[in-house]
């Protein structure tokens, strides 16, 4: 199944650029799936949305259709055919 | 002072470059803006690299390095100080960057949160734990302070590269002999106030920082959670070297990379109160390997300076003589090229300075 991976601003320099990637995954996959094969494809971008130890790290957030995936199954969130996944930084700092 | 120092200056929101040349400072930045910047490093052994360990609030922290003093920054593609996946820990941070010994010219180490010692073979990009601290017995017992549980000071023998220091809070000095295998406790003599059962642990010792040189390398000066410390012998022993201080708190200590004698710190009234004694912005210095202690102020706030100076950010250069800097919490930097005599403001109004590294390059 295809899935649309939307990247931020502030992580396309790990991308040669792309505003969007658009990845081929198994049938049924999930968002740690979809992560692991960043992991493989994209090992610049994907450290620096999960740590070594494949956390998700604390403000960044994935909108899986429109819905952050913490409000759904977290990382084992299904994506389905045709998904769009966002990557979103929280808004936080000083 | 030489007429081309480098001065590479690690904020709370991204890096400044400062150089000088014919006596005049130039500053440029925010390089990498928007990461904390808690080390950098400077390896002059051969063509100048500039190091920096950075922290993203969003993205996590990595370590990057510069070819072309810090115009711009490289990283490989994974992680470049990253536990293995055994450990199930990950990096928060990297404490402390060091270039090995001038015989050992690719070796490069990193200091992290949590305690940990990494090191890099190919000159700083790519760094690999070494397993005989992370697996001392002791590591169940080292626990965070306020700024956590990290190794921030790292000290190798510029004559024997398998003989290294180094220093976390807390836990205290470690020491290896053999490269890193086996490492044992080197705290006799330092007082740990915050254990009223044991005052002087074998280990547990909340130590901020330490400091040695090339010409010397058996003396190590040590600033501590409350307490200065000198030793002779390596750290075998360490005797107190506070009197003649205003008080013994403080973060950063600094030693001449010429002169072991001579060695810098910044006291705080207390850890409960850590300001400058008064409000009075000064550096001490003694030129008698801690016999004896001045305060320097010709320059400096003297009055109504509330700021403070974090662990490494007080430093020297290796010119002849050496300058010597330190930044605030404030973001002020100033440098001085008589020894700390004088001093003027080389920048201001920067977010918090964490890390301060200079060379002549």
């Amino acid at each position: 199944m295809r899935i649309t991976l939307v990247i931020p601003q502030m992580l396309r320099s790990t991308v040669d650029g792309a505003g969007t990637l658009r990845l081929s995954l198994e049938e049924e996959a999930t968002l740690r799936q979809l992560l692991d094969e960043l992991a493989v494809t994209h090992p610049a971008l994907e450290r620096r949305l999960r740590d070594e130890t494949r956390t998700l790290r604390r403000y960044v957030n994935f909108y899986v259709d429109g819905t952050e995936c913490r409000a759904l199954d977290g990382v084992a969130t299904e994506l389905g055919d045709g998904v769009e996944v966002r990557i979103v930084p929280s808004v936080a700092g000083g | 002072m030489s007429s081309s120092v480098l001065l590479v200056i690690g904020t709370r929101k991204g890096l400044w470059l400062a150089r000088r040349k014919d006596g005049r400072w130039r500053l440029t930045g925010p390089w990498l803006p928007m990461t904390e910047v808690y080390s950098v490093a400077i390896d002059t052994r051969g063509k100048p690299r500039v190091l920096a360990g950075t922290e993203s609030p969003h993205f996590g922290p990595t370590l990057v390095t510069s070819d072309d003093l810090g115009h711009s920054w490289q990283e490989p593609e994974h992680a470049p100080v990253a536990f293995p996946t055994d450990t199930e820990t990950s990096l928060r941070r990297v404490w402390q960057i060091v270039p090995g010994p001038s015989g050992e010219p690719g070796v490069v180490y990193a200091g992290t949160e949590p305690s940990a010692l990494f090191r890099s073979e190919d000159g700083g990009s790519n760094y690999e734990l070494v397993r005989g601290l992370w697996d001392h017995p002791h590591r169940a017992e080292w626990f965070p302070g306020f700024g956590g549980q990290a190794v921030h000071t790292i000290l190798p023998d510029p004559r024997q590269p398998n003989r290294i220091l180094v220093g976390m809070s807390t836990g205290g000095v470690y020491r290896t002999t053999d490269g890193g295998a086996e490492w044992t406790p080197a705290n006799h003599g330092v007082r740990a106030y915050f254990m009223p059962e044991n005052e002087y642990p074998e280990f547990g010792q909340c130590v901020h920082r330490m400091a040695r040189n090339t010409a010397a390398p058996e003396r190590i000066y040590l600033q501590n959670h409350h307490g200065v410390y000198r030793s002779d012998d390596g750290a075998d022993t360490w005797e107190s070297i506070a009197e003649g201080l205003p008080v013994d708190f403080g973060f950063p200590v600094a030693v001449d990379p010429a002169d072991p004698d001579t060695v810098y710190t910044f006291p705080l009234v207390a850890d409960a109160h850590r300001f400058p004694p008064e409000g009075d912005c000064r550096i001490y210095r003694s030129r008698d390997a801690g016999a004896s202690w001045e305060g320097l102020g010709e320059g400096l706030p003297r009055q109504g300076f509330w700021s403070a100076v974090m662990r490494d950010a007080l430093c020297l250069d290796d010119g002849d003589p050496a300058g010597v800097y330190f930044g605030s919490r404030s973001g002020e930097v100033y440098a001085s090229s008589d020894r700390g005599e004088s001093w003027s403001r080389i920048a201001e109004h920067l977010p918090d300075v964490l890390s301060l590294r200079a060379a002549v390059v």
